[in-house]
């Protein structure tokens, strides 16, 4: 007998159906539905009022409507009536249609809020039951202010039932997700993870997904539910398939429950207790067991459930990392499933050996399986699978068998699906730079992507091959060699162009004595593609052709004959012809000596992250963090790559939620360029970095031609006045600040005005005031000379991230300031979340012809953002008391290093910005102070506390927050003020 | 979390669409689309899992799916899931709608896609997995039956006044509700719903 009877249905409902199935258009359909609506609408309307049944039965039409993909915009109030009837069939479709097409409107909210509300305290597990998954289905915030102090009471009551307990737990677990603040900790969580030991296996899964989420953000609090879960899982495995009856499912016991189980698992290191470690460790051991037995039965229901958990418990001695015995057998269980027949089989094992490439212990035993996954790489029909295998090449790399590894992937990707050809173009490029022992190979192989692949090779690619070119000069001659090669094939890429006249007009001399590769034959080679090629490739090349004339002078009446041509000196391009006009005039009129200084080689690049790198992350998001962990052992140990390789700081951890904080801190936090002398000429181009997008400044495409090639003046003017503009530096180069600059910036944690830098030529005062996350700050430049300063620019610069955190808007200012005068920039501020750095403030101009810079910290530190709180002495030790985390407390102590005087003290901590608070410290001699500090994002309350000792000439002052970074460094900077 | 659960036929036509994330409506039609058209163009023997498409969630997601006859059943679901586990648990609700509704056909999902989804929501619940227990769950949905069948008689044992003996109820309960529409309604089990509510709801509203 069937469960459902068929013929309960509504039969208005049955007919409508029909109707729209009978529809031979589209047209016809839409018109049947139309009618429908307005049929619906004026019953809702009508002056009559309708019954449960009819309510019902129109509900369910609308829901048909929506499920054809049409906009359903009325109805919702009947669907809130149908709430609060006591009929369950009522109820039920009504709390569907709220689940299924929840709208906005607040009012409704409330009603249907008023409804489940009467329905959760209605003790009638159906209504309840009801309830608690409308809340889960809809997760909104506002359900979740309405009942999330509501639901832990109701699954740890003594009295409800099972059903209601397990749509408890769950229901909480999507309030938690949903907004993770609105759920209060408490007591309760102390009973949730007794449910673990619940007689009713539905509670239990519910449980452990429920904990599984909670003890992510709460460790400590959760603690024992590993013993707990250790047992259960024990008592599962060991157990014969039959005593779990309703809960075993195709011969295999409780699959759900343990997979859950050991993903709980996950979320902690080994147990510490030996004898519940020794328990796990035998359950881990009878998985793989039962692994090698004969199935049970031939169903694939039962070898997918075995495997589910097969690959779970993979994982998990993956995640141990600490076990080299279970790690062994758990990469030959993948490496059987590399081979299975079974195509979801070979790509969770593809999926898992990915993960256990990063593994100390078994890297090697991966290594092994490398033909295999070739294989699969080159047969799997699946592209999906294939996408598995080329992530586990990518991940079993190193310096062995890397040449082997990068030929496969070329090879692939000529056949490659184009939806991951960009991704396998940037997987080969940084193996390839990662492993190179000789750089020839190095660059053969990017050649080599670029002829294959070279729509997929993008910017930071083939950038990335002129750095390292440019900073190398054992393969500057090979690669010359080889792009003349290259650019000899009739039809070549534009990319190919674009690193050919790059490397050419740079190096081009180191092969111009074999009369095969002269300057003119290299001339017209290059010259021959001009034409093909894209207004940014023709700037590019004429930049190589201004270089050529410096390297080779026998080029100069030729390449001035092209630069002459109407075709470039009237180009309808703005770009082009500019560049064909100064680089005629600079040609004319500097003499050699000039030419050679301004056209000189490039400096080398700066050392920093791989752009390609920080590429590869943000297309494959967070699953990329894993593959790329090889790079721990790699980096440090064998760096022949003159630490062009990723700083192992990047280098993420195995849990997803970390990767993604691990991608936004990617670049070294406030880590201005190295001053390695030519560093500071240089522009950023190649980095993503905020730094690298100038606001002002041209699109970045234009700025790596403009800034790309040797110093282009900035107009013919600037060019013919001043020979000599390579000092100039570009506009995004930001030195290092100054030395004291530290200094500085402490003297303004407490104050907000005052002289912030001053030697002979100039002055910079500072004005600045703050209000919650906001601030505004005066700087004043005053020329201390009777000379004018010219092209003044002050900027303001982020340093890493920092640029998420806060934002300052300057406004520009005079590009001139005249001897004796000051000129007045302003800053606004906002505070968009804590900070640790200031940001930096670059002012350069000339000074009589002699380019001046400076680099300062801009005094704006997190304190500024300090609201001062007066709180009563009971509050302030309650409050202290709830920061009791090791974490959330900073303690320093440290000799005074100005005299001891109580009334400075206080005028420097209300100065900081917090409150004093008077009659809290049992000693009269110690100050406490409250207070939060304002972002955008979140508010950080704090509290401190100074202990003077002045017999010992020693403070101790102690800092608690709510978040860790804030108490540290509000503690540093509080430190250094007394 | 299951983000979202699409049954839809080989000809891409929707038969059941659940979201636990909330899209605008254009977007959930424009991503059952997508998926349709993922999942059309490979074939029945390679994996069940692929990166999940553009529209949700990005490449943390993957869609898991099974394809029975003239349906396809795709779960998108994060990395939080075990992929085998969802598929066995494609397996189970089609399982257990086979169960509720006897050999269980396209149609079936048509014609009845209240009961469906609440087959579904003792399943699934806000996107997460609530019962895996094939037997649990059939009772829970025959429990739901017996209820409406008492709230059945309840409407149509008032009308045996009226009209007709129980006989022809049991026999044809369709006819029978029918019939209760056709008839001016009887007061009495208004007054019963209306009186509830006019208790309810001015109540709670001042409350608020």
């Amino acid at each position: 007998m069937p469960a459902v009877s068929k013929g309960d249905g509504m039969r208005g409902l049955a007919v409508f159906i029909s109707d729209i199935r009978n529809c031979k258009s589209k047209e016809a359909e839409i018109k049947r539905i139309n009618k429908e609506l307005a049929n619906i609408r004026s019953k809702f309307k009508g002056d009559k009022a309708l019954d449960g049944y009819s309510k019902k039965k129109y509900v369910c039409k609308l829901l048909f409507i929506f499920l054809l993909g049409h906009d359903i915009d009325f109805g919702h109030m009947e669907a809130v009536n149908l709430l609060s009837s006591n009929k369950y069939t009522e109820k039920q479709i009504g709390y569907l249609f709220i689940s299924v097409l929840v709208n906005s409107n607040s009012e409704l909210i409330r009603l249907i809020n008023n409804a489940i509300k009467n329905d959760l305290a209605s003790r009638n597990p159906t209504f309840m039951c009801l309830a608690l998954h409308c809340i889960a289905n809809v997760g909104s915030r506002e359900m979740g202010e309405a009942f999330a102090a509501d639901i832990p009471r109701i699954l740890v009551a003594g009295d409800s039932m099972d059903s209601v307990k397990q749509s408890a737990a769950l229901c909480l677990l999507r309030l938690y997700k949903a907004s993770p603040d609105l759920v209060p900790m408490g007591e309760w969580t102390a009973r949730v993870v007794h449910l673990l030991n619940d007689q009713h296996m539905g509670v239990v899964t519910a449980a452990v997904s429920l904990i599984t989420c909670l003890c992510k953000k709460n460790p400590d609090d959760f603690k024992t539910c590993i013993s707990l879960a250790v047992s259960r899982l024990s008592r599962i495995v060991s157990s014969a398939s039959t005593d779990l009856q309703d809960y075993t499912y195709y011969f295999v016991p409780a699959p759900w429950l343990s997979v859950k189980l050991l993903r709980l698992l996950q979320c902690y290191p080994p147990p510490e207790d030996a004898a519940v470690k020794g328990r796990l460790v035998e359950c881990l051991e009878t998985v793989l067991n039962k692994a090698q037995e004969p199935p049970k039965s031939k169903k694939v229901q039962h070898s997918n459930a075995k495997n589910a958990i097969l690959f779970e418990t993979i994982s998990l001695i993956i995640h141990y990392d600490s076990e080299p015995n279970l790690l062994v057998r758990a990469c030959n269980q993948l490496g059987q499933f590399l081979q299975h027949r079974e195509t979801n089989l070979r790509y969770l094992a593809l999926e898992s050996m990915c993960t256990l490439a990063s593994s100390e212990f078994s890297h090697e035993a991966v290594k092994t399986h490398i033909d295999t996954v070739i294989n699969a790489l080159k047969t799997e029909r699946d592209v999906s699978v294939r996408q598995r295998a080329a992530d586990l090449l990518y991940a079993m790399c190193d310096r062995s068998n890397a040449k082997q590894i990068v030929s496969e992937m070329l090879r692939y990707l000529e056949t490659a699906d184009y939806a991951i050809r960009e991704e396998i173009v940037l997987k080969v490029a940084i193996l390839a730079e990662k492993y190179a022992v000789d750089y020839s190979w190095y660059v053969d192989t990017i050649l080599n992507l670029i002829r294959i692949a070279g729509d997929y090779v993008s910017e930071e690619v083939w950038y990335r091959v002129l750095q390292i070119v440019t900073n190398r000069d054992d393969v500057q001659g090979y690669a010359a060699k080889t792009v003349f090669e290259a650019l000899q094939a009739p039809a070549c890429h534009e990319n190919m162009v674009k690193v050919g006249g790059y490397i050419l007009g740079e190096f081009g001399n180191l092969i111009a004595g074999d009369p095969r590769s002269s300057p003119p034959v290299q001339f017209s080679l290059l010259h021959s593609k001009f034409h093909l090629c894209s207004v940014a490739t023709r700037a590019l090349l004429l930049s190589t052709y201004i270089k050529f004339i410096n390297l080779f002078p026998e080029t100069k009446a030729t390449i001035q004959g092209v630069l002459r041509a109407g075709s470039q000196l009237r180009n309808a391009d703005v770009e082009l012809q500019q560049r064909a006009v100064e680089y005629l005039t600079l040609s004319s009129v500097a003499s050699t000596d000039v030419l050679a200084t301004v056209l000189e080689e490039m400096p080398p690049f700066p050392e920093r992250e791989s752009s390609i790198l920080a590429k590869l992350k943000r297309k494959k998001g967070p699953g990329a963090g894993s593959a790329l962990d090889d790079g721990r052992r790699e980096s440090s140990s064998h760096d022949i790559n003159g630490g062009v390789e990723p700083t192992p700081s990047t280098v993420s951890t195995p849990s997803p939620s970390a990767d993604l904080l691990g991608l936004r801190a990617a670049p070294p936090p406030a880590a201005p360029p190295a001053p390695s002398g030519a560093g500071n000429l240089l522009v950023d181009v190649f980095s993503d970095g905020p730094a690298a997008q100038p606001s002002l400044g041209p699109t970045p495409e234009e700025a790596f031609l403009s800034e790309l090639e040797p110093p282009a003046p900035e107009s013919p003017m600037a060019l013919l006045a001043d020979p000599a503009p390579a000092a100039d530096p570009g506009p995004e180069d930001i030195g290092p600040p100054i030395p004291e600059a530290d200094e500085l910036l402490n003297k303004f944690v407490c104050r907000n005005n005052g002289v912030l830098f001053e030697n002979q030529l100039l002055q910079i005062g500072v004005k600045s005031e703050f209000r919650q996350n906001l601030g505004r700050m005066y700087l004043f430049y005053g020329n201390k000379t009777s000379v004018q300063f010219q092209n003044f620019s002050p900027t303001v610069v982020h340093p890493g991230d920092l640029q998420t955190h806060l934002a300052v808007q300057t406004k520009r200012v005079a590009s001139q300031v005249d001897g004796g005068a000051q000129v007045q920039q302003v800053l606004n501020i906002e505070c968009l979340r804590d900070f640790l750095t200031p940001p930096l403030l670059s002012v350069r101009f000339r000074y009589g012809g002699a380019p001046q810079s400076l680099t300062l910290k801009l005094p704006v530190t997190i304190n500024k953002f300090f609201q001062p709180t007066e709180m009563a002495a009971q509050d302030f030790f309650q409050r202290w008391k709830q920061l009791s985390l090791p974490q959330q407390e900073a303690q320093k102590i440290f000799k005074a290093n100005h005299p001891m005087d109580a009334e400075v003290t206080k005028a420097k901590l209300l100065g900081f910005g917090s409150a004093l608070l008077d009659n809290v410290d049992p000693n009269p001699e110690n100050f406490v102070g409250a207070g939060i500090i304002q972002t955008k994002a979140l508010q950080v309350g704090c509290l401190l506390r100074l202990e003077p000792n002045a017999q010992a000439q020693m403070y101790r002052l102690t800092l608690r927050t709510s978040k860790e970074p804030v108490s540290r460094h509000l503690c540093e900077l509080l430190a250094q003020q007394f | 979390m299951i983000q979202a659960i699409l049954v839809f036929n080989n000809h891409g036509k929707p038969r059941l669409v659940r979201f636990y994330q909330r899209f605008p409506e254009e977007i959930q039609q424009q991503i059952i689309r997508e998926t349709f058209h993922l999942v059309l163009k490979r074939d029945d023997n390679i994996c069940n899992f692929l990166e999940g498409g553009s529209l949700i969630g990005g490449s943390d997601y993957k869609l898991i799916y099974r394809h029975y006859a003239t349906l396809y059943f795709v779960f998108c679901v994060d990395s939080s899931e075990s992929e085998l586990g969802i598929l066995d648990l494609i397996q189970v609700f089609v399982e257990t709608l086979d169960k509720c509704f006897e050999n269980v056909c396209e149609l079936d999902l048509i014609f009845h896609m209240d009961k469906v989804h609440y087959i579904l929501q003792e399943v699934v619940m806000g996107g997460m997995v609530l019962e895996t227990n094939m037997n649990e769950i059939v009772a829970q949905i025959e429990a739901q039956n017996r209820l409406e069948k008492s709230e059945m008689t309840l409407r149509v044992s008032l009308i045996p006044t009226f009209t007709s003996p129980q006989g022809g109820l049991s026999a044809a309960p369709a006819r029978a509700v029918s019939a209760v529409k056709n008839i001016n309604l009887p007061e009495m089990p208004r007054n019963i719903n209306i009186g509830d509510l006019n208790i309810k709801v001015p109540n709670l509203s001042q409350f608020v």
